[in-house]
């Protein structure tokens, strides 16, 4: 029985991010650019500090999808990077959570409308996924 | 420094062919906090090959990645990800702009297997923040 029908809310899923998590993304995903890791770069292009990679707080998003799918296969997925997450070098960094809203089910096809939020700021613009319900 | 205008409609040659280990899926799901079980990869991780496209595109044009922030990201999926697959990424150039002092550059990626079948369309915008941004 798939939780995708049309109106659905989607249990909102939370995810810490902390410095080291942008380290071990970096890796993963082969994206080095020092404004993830290095505040001294990050502040001398004009971000308040070091951000999360977009492409993180996407795969966050992509998780909690994921979940809600039921490994249902994603046909799309988008968005914009509105804010930037800023990751403080400490120890609690900060916490994303991604919430969604089934819009539509068409073809088999389910269109769901995330919500990514940082501190009660959103994050992403417009994210959007469409799964195989 | 402002980006080279007659960049837009340029196709960058094909990424060096990548072939998907079980091992580096794994890496990039515990990366954003998951435990891998096998099968497809996670939706995010084509990024894995547009960022190599991306990369080559830069190196190639002499942007510094460090000035680079990501605008947006979309992806579009005629399958999933999985190990096994060789997969090559050619970026073309879409689109450029300037506001206020950054470059805003449009980029469209494919990613192709072996076959030289489409696995999976990607755009993306990259913000080039000028030195004076």
């Amino acid at each position: 029985m798939s939780a995708l029908e049309p109106g659905a809310e989607l249990p909102a899923q939370r995810y810490a991010v902390r410095r080291a998590d942008l380290i071990r993304y970096a890796g993963a995903s082969g994206d080095f650019n020092p404004i993830h890791w290095s505040d001294r770069v990050a502040t001398s292009v004009g971000l308040p500090g070091v951000i999360a990679h977009g492409m993180f707080t996407m795969a966050l998003a992509a998780r909690a999808v994921a979940d809600w799918a039921d490994g249902g296969e994603v046909v799309e997925l988008g968005c914009k990077f509105t804010n930037p997450v800023v990751v403080p070098d400490d120890d609690e960094g900060v916490e994303i959570e991604v919430a969604g809203t089934v819009k539509s089910v068409t073809d088999g096809l389910a269109t769901i409308a995330l919500q990514v939020t940082c501190g009660g700021q959103k994050v992403l613009g417009m994210p959007k996924a469409v799964v195989r319900a | 420094m402002a980006v080279d205008q007659s960049l837009v409609g340029r196709e960058f040659p094909p990424t060096r062919p990548y072939t998907v280990s079980e091992e580096k899926v794994r890496e990039f799901v515990r990366a954003t906090g998951g435990e891998y079980d096998g099968g497809p990869a996670p939706a995010t991780f084509p990024i894995v090959l547009a960022f190599d496209a991306m990369f080559g595109f830069l190196d190639a044009e002499s942007i510094d990645l460090f000035r680079i922030v990501h605008g947006d990201q979309k992806f579009t999926y005629e399958r999933p990800v999985v190990p096994g697959d060789v997969l090559s990424a050619t970026l073309t150039v879409a689109s450029l702009r300037q506001i206020g002092g950054n470059d805003i550059i449009g980029t469209t990626s494919r990613i192709t297997d072996a076959d030289g079948a489409l696995v999976c369309a990607t755009s993306a915008t990259l913000v080039h923040r000028g030195a004076d941004a």
